[in-house]
């Protein structure tokens, strides 16, 4: 048997961490991890965050990120180990044997200087080219890499093309020099999904014909089942599981792993309206100020009560200006909003208090939804104490209730929010949106920022409230999975109209629109030869790129 | 390049409103506030016949808004007025003493900003080591103690106990070169030592906010050296917070000019204002804030220009 | 109150020393404020500990005084400069629109002529009496101020917890007070020990050019002025108050730093 590519023997990562106020200290966030690659695999390399999947992607060019140092263990490339190498034979690895894409292509092209130069400049520096055979070279790959103008692409600057583009001239910029290895780091995470979609195929396309071997590191099991033949899940910095892409999908061992795989597959069936919507929106059409583009367009859709209604669609699409004006944050240039019965004001300043009580939102980012300097009891309390003159002990036996609904309980009503965990957090804003007793909840990509177990814990919450409280839920999403899991009824928007609009089975039920097409065939599905089942059939060309 | 034109004769002419706006202020400031310059310059015992005639005389009777556009309409012409204690004409006085001032500031600005870039970068290189260290503490200091009395204990220690520069800081027109600069040594000294400080720190700064972007951590991973990452990399995105850096610091040399000019007894505009604004000579100290601030707005203007020509985006629109 | 780093403990004993001897300077001066009690310029004794000023005043007895009235000044200039800068930064930044504008493009109007200058070009027409020249410098200085408690504002203006206390239907006065300025604090305190500081230089600088506090009154930058020309005999004592002004401006730096990082790094703390 040959040697592989790439051996990583007892792998320990440590990190210095700066706490405000306190001496640095030093902790350990990978613990002692081994793998082996083959020439020309991939390796998919998964987990939450903190589970120290890039870090040990990086390690394989004996890199560090900030305060991260490798403090034992081994990572062996061609047959020699890195981590003993001296710097000069560090550089030569770097950016020649083994190359590096990262998430945001956008920041990490230099913006002074154009695509071409960068794309070259390892191969160049690392003589493995001439500059005029590694431009042949990047204008293949751009073409390879499905780029548009593949011949004058390289003369554009990084902020002159999009950011799907962009991505994929980082992947061309890493094959440029013909490498062993490609650390590709959540290469897709940043991009619309009918955008991921091109990208993704454009690198397993490219790994494919060039023989590379890659590490490819995600937080999403779907996206990495397309490209890998191998899978390794990890969690706080240990291997949890190890195996082929079709054991660790069609057979995982751990329960964690189990739980990654079944990820999303809540059941809920759907209501059908029975009485009166509680909000409808008719006719609206809103901008912002300044502006001469309209990015609500005669928007109509209803909402029934102790019903959920998934509003999705992708960045632009006007999903999250709908939330907007329907708290009036933005009021509308035409249309009306009715709501229990009433005509809501436009704009929330001249809206009555009893207006503002029974229609809450919940927001996408939960840590900037909290007063960092209040406790959650505070947090909490306000509304009560606001809309219903609650205080003292009365305030308190309420806010505990509330604590035990979302599953804290009263111990954590005096602290404060940077003691929360992400989908603590999340709870804590629910408790806040449900202490005003609303009839509806707007809830603005509410599991997006989190990852995708906890995520899960969120949407299994709010349904269950939903049931006690009988509250109806506006949920404004870009994930498909979360759509399916929660909603009663769907609103797809699309360039600030409303594409398709019923039941959650009439919209999820054939024929479909050209768009809703494009959009459902997007979302990644956990098994393998989606991605090119997808490919074949294709009808629209993707809407982002 | 169309855009990018634009938005610098957006900036020139900004200024130059800015400009105006601040002659309106400099005029309103010293004309809403209380005292009567007739009786200031006469003395408390002028008969009101002469008060009355020396009144006519400097126009005093006209309305404010007159006033205003008269002495503007001089001062784009060149001619400032006349000094109230002397009856001097202010252009020609100031004229000499603004190419002293100019003189004293090249020399500091020669002198501290390649020290204070390079100190800068020293300080990047070995960043929370004892260079480091050294830099930011000597900072502290050097901000916490007014530029006049850095002066005099340059001068106490320097020019007194070891006799190696002059104390007081005379030049003229006859004087070499040469002497010129030993004569101001000490004064640049001491102006560079007041701007080193901010400069340092605040370059140290810009480019350590450059070297933590992405786009050098894609450099390093491309096995480039230190010196091609910070040369290709680091440097074209410098520019414009270094300039920004520089601006702001000479600025605020123009300002420390005026109180190292009354340490020294140089013959500069610094000493110029100080002297008429204890006398109280309204239109001298107009004329010298109008000059002072002009030159300010002017550095400021020119970071802004710099920092447009610098920007990729705006040099290259879509 | 424990864990308070020696750095910060060293400010807080010094900027405490300084202001304590600044209010109790009658009963710790050694002689009257202007009282000539030797020869001029006469070198340290155990009589006179500084040895003696220009016209033969006891100079330590100079330097009680004079930081007295620059500490005075510098802190009340400090006050109105925070309280008008904080307060028409925050209307500034919550109002929006017109307000906004025109206080903002105003402040940015003042801000192009250099502080010291301005000052001069006031100060060469006003009666220099100590209750103009705290009103003065603390305007000039409040555009500062100005600047940054409506940089601050802004940021936490667009928080989505204001957001949400504006949809609960709060009233201005709540949002200001009770999600805007809490989280606004920390950098506007540790910003008023370097106002401080600042005016602690800018009345030294203005005295020393002989527009600041008017003899026979002592201040640390008249001291200057008053001994200046002893430099060239090489005799100090105009150099005193460079070590009075760098341990007071020290100290309270320190202390600012330690306030910062302290409040930041409660358990509510930001980041």
């Amino acid at each position: 048997m040959s040697e592989p590519l790439l051996k990583v023997r007892d792998l320990k990562i440590g990190a210095t961490v700066y706490a405000p106020g306190e001496p640095p200290k030093d902790i350990e966030i990978v613990h002692g991890v081994s793998f082996d690659l083959e020439r020309g695999k991939v390796l998919g390399l998964i987990g939450e965050s903190g589970a120290g999947k890039s870090t040990i992607g990086l390690s394989s060019m004996a890199y560090g990120r900030g305060g991260v140092e490798i403090t034992g263990g081994e990572v062996w490339i061609n047959g020699r180990d890195i981590l003993k190498s001296k710097l000069s034979d560090i550089r030569r690895l770097r950016g020649g044997e083994v190359t590096y894409v990262s998430q945001s292509a956008a920041a990490s092209f230099n913006p002074a200087k154009t695509i071409m130069e960068q794309v070259i400049e390892a191969a160049v520096e690392q003589g493995k080219f001439s500059r005029r055979e590694a431009e042949t070279r990047a204008r293949a790959l751009f073409d390879k890499l499905g780029l548009p103008d593949p011949e004058n692409i390289g003369a554009r600057y990084p902020h002159q093309v999009s950011g799907g583009q962009l991505q994929r001239c980082m992947t061309a910029l890493a094959l440029c020099p013909e490498p062993d290895l490609v650390v590709f780091d959540e290469p897709t995470t940043a991009l619309d999904v009918t955008t991921q979609i091109d990208v993704l195929m454009a690198i397993k396309e490219a790994i494919r014909d060039t023989g590379v071997a890659a590490l490819y590191i995600t937080h999403d099991l779907a996206v990495v089942a397309q490209v890998s033949d191998d899978i390794m899940v990890l969690r706080n910095g240990d291997k949890v599981e190890y195996g082929s892409v079709d054991q660790i999908i069609n057979d995982p061992q751990e329960d964690y792993t189990k739980a990654l795989v079944s990820v999303r597959s809540i059941n809920h069936e759907e209501k059908a309206p029975t009485e009166e919507a509680v909000l409808s929106v008719r006719n609206v059409t809103a901008r912002y100020k300044g502006t001469k583009f309209d990015v609500l367009h005669n928007v109509n859709v209803d909402l029934y009560p102790g019903q959920t209604l998934a509003v999705v669609g992708e960045s632009g699409s006007g999903k999250s200006t709908l939330a907007r004006v329907i708290t009036g944050l933005l009021p509308p240039s035409e249309g009306e909003i009715f709501f229990a019965g009433r005509t809501l004001t436009e704009d929330f300043k001249t809206r009555s208090r009893e207006d503002l009580r029974e229609l809450q939102m919940i927001f996408q980012m939960a840590d900037v939804a909290m007063n960092p300097r209040q406790t959650v009891g505070t947090i909490i309390g306000r509304p009560l104490e606001f809309y219903f003159g609650l205080r003292g002990a009365e305030k308190r036996k309420r806010i505990i209730e509330l604590l035990d609904e979302i599953e804290l309980g009263e111990s954590f009503i005096d602290r404060f929010p940077a003691e929360l965990s992400g989908g603590q957090k999340q709870r804590v804003c629910i408790a806040r949106a449900l202490a005003a007793k609303p009839k509806v909840i707007i809830c603005d990509e509410v599991t997006s920022a989190l990852d995708p177990l906890v995520a899960d814990g969120i949407l299994k919450l709010l349904l269950n409230l939903q049931k006690i409280e009988d509250v109806a839920y506006l949920f404004i999403t870009h994930d498909l999975a979360t759509v399916k899991a929660i909603s009663d009824n769907i609103a797809v928007m699309y360039k600030g109209k409303v594409q398709r609009y019923g039941s959650k089975t009439q919209v999820l039920t054939p024929p479909f629109d050209d768009y809703t097409d494009l959009l459902l065939s997007s979302v990644p599905e956990m098994r393998l030869g989606w991605l090119e089942e997808v490919i074949a059939n294709r009808k629209m060309e993707s809407a982002g790129n | 390049m169309a855009p990018i034109l634009k938005l610098v004769a957006q900036r020139v002419a900004l200024s130059l409103l800015l400009l105006l706006m601040v002659s309106v202020l400099i005029f309103a400031g010293t004309m809403i506030l209380p005292g009567d310059v007739a009786q200031s310059i006469l003395g408390q015992s002028a008969t009101p016949e002469a008060l009355a005639n020396l009144r006519a005389d400097l126009g005093l009777n006209d309305p404010p808004v007159t006033r205003y556009f008269q002495w503007l309409w001089g001062a784009l012409h060149g001619d400032l007025g006349t000094a109230l204690t002397s009856g001097q004409d202010i252009t020609t006085a100031i004229g000499s003493r603004l190419s002293n001032t100019m003189f004293l500031a090249f020399w500091a600005a020669a002198i501290s900003v390649p020290l204070a870039i390079f100190l800068g970068l020293l300080a990047v290189r070995y960043q929370n080591r004892w260079p480091d260290k050294l830099i930011s503490a000597f900072t502290l200091t050097s901000i916490s103690i007014p530029e006049f009395l850095i002066g005099y204990v340059l001068m106490y220690l320097l020019a007194v106990k070891l006799r190696w520069f002059p104390s007081v800081a005379m030049i003229n027109d006859s004087m070499s070169l040469g002497q010129k600069l030993n004569s101001i040594a000490l004064p640049v000294t001491v102006l560079t030592l007041v701007v080193l400080a901010q400069m340092m720190r605040m370059t140290r700064a810009a480019i350590l906010n450059v070297m933590q972007s992405a786009y050098i951590e894609t450099a390093e991973l491309k096995g480039l050296t230190m010196f091609k990452i910070i040369w290709r990399h680091a440097f074209p995105n410098s520019i414009s917070p270094i300039v920004n850096v520089v601006m702001l610091n000479l600025a605020y040399l123009v300002v420390g000019v005026v109180v190292i000019e009354v340490v020294f007894v140089y013959p500069g505009m610094g000493q110029y204002l100080v002297d008429h604004v204890s006398k109280r000579d309204v239109p001298v100290v107009q004329a010298c804030g109008l000059i002072f601030a002009a030159v300010y707005i002017g550095l400021n203007m020119v970071a802004d220009i710099v920092s447009i020509l610098a920007n990729p985006r705006l040099r290259h629109p879509k | 109150m424990k864990n308070i780093p020696i750095s910060a403990l060293i400010g807080l004993f010094f900027t405490a020393l300084f202001f304590l001897t600044a209010i109790f300077a009658p009963l710790l001066a050694p002689y009257g404020m202007a009282e000539v009690v030797g020869d001029v310029w006469e070198p340290s004794s155990s009589e006179y500990l500084l040895g003696t000023d220009n016209i033969g005043r006891d100079l330590l007895t100079r330097m009680i005084y004079g930081g007295r009235t620059t500490i005075f000044i510098a802190t009340a200039a400090t006050a109105i400069s925070f309280l008008t800068g904080t307060v028409l930064g925050l209307t500034a930044a919550v109002s929006g629109g017109w307000v906004d504008q025109v206080l903002s493009r105003f402040i940015d109007l003042v801000m192009s002529i250099p502080t010291l200058i301005f000052a001069l070009v006031v100060l060469s027409v006003m009666p220099v009496t100590l209750p103009v020249l705290i009103i003065v410098m603390g305007l000039l200085d409040s555009t500062r101020v100005f600047r940054l408690a409506r940089a601050v504002a802004v940021d936490i203006e667009v928080m989505d917890y204001v957001e949400a206390a504006r949809l609960r239907g709060e009233k201005t006065m709540w949002i200001i007070f009770r999600e805007i300025l809490p989280n606004a604090l920390s950098p506007l305190v540790s910003e008023m020990g370097l106002r401080f500081i600042f005016m602690v230089l800018f009345v030294s600088t203005l005295s020393f050019l002989g527009l600041g506090v008017q003899p026979p009154e002592a201040d640390w930058g008249g001291i200057v002025k008053e001994n200046k020309d002893g430099i060239v005999y090489g005799i100090p004592a105009a150099l005193m108050p460079a070590a009075a002004i760098a341990t007071l401006a020290i100290s309270v730096n320190l202390v600012a730093d330690w306030i910062l990082n302290r409040t930041t790094s409660l358990k509510g703390g930001r980041g």
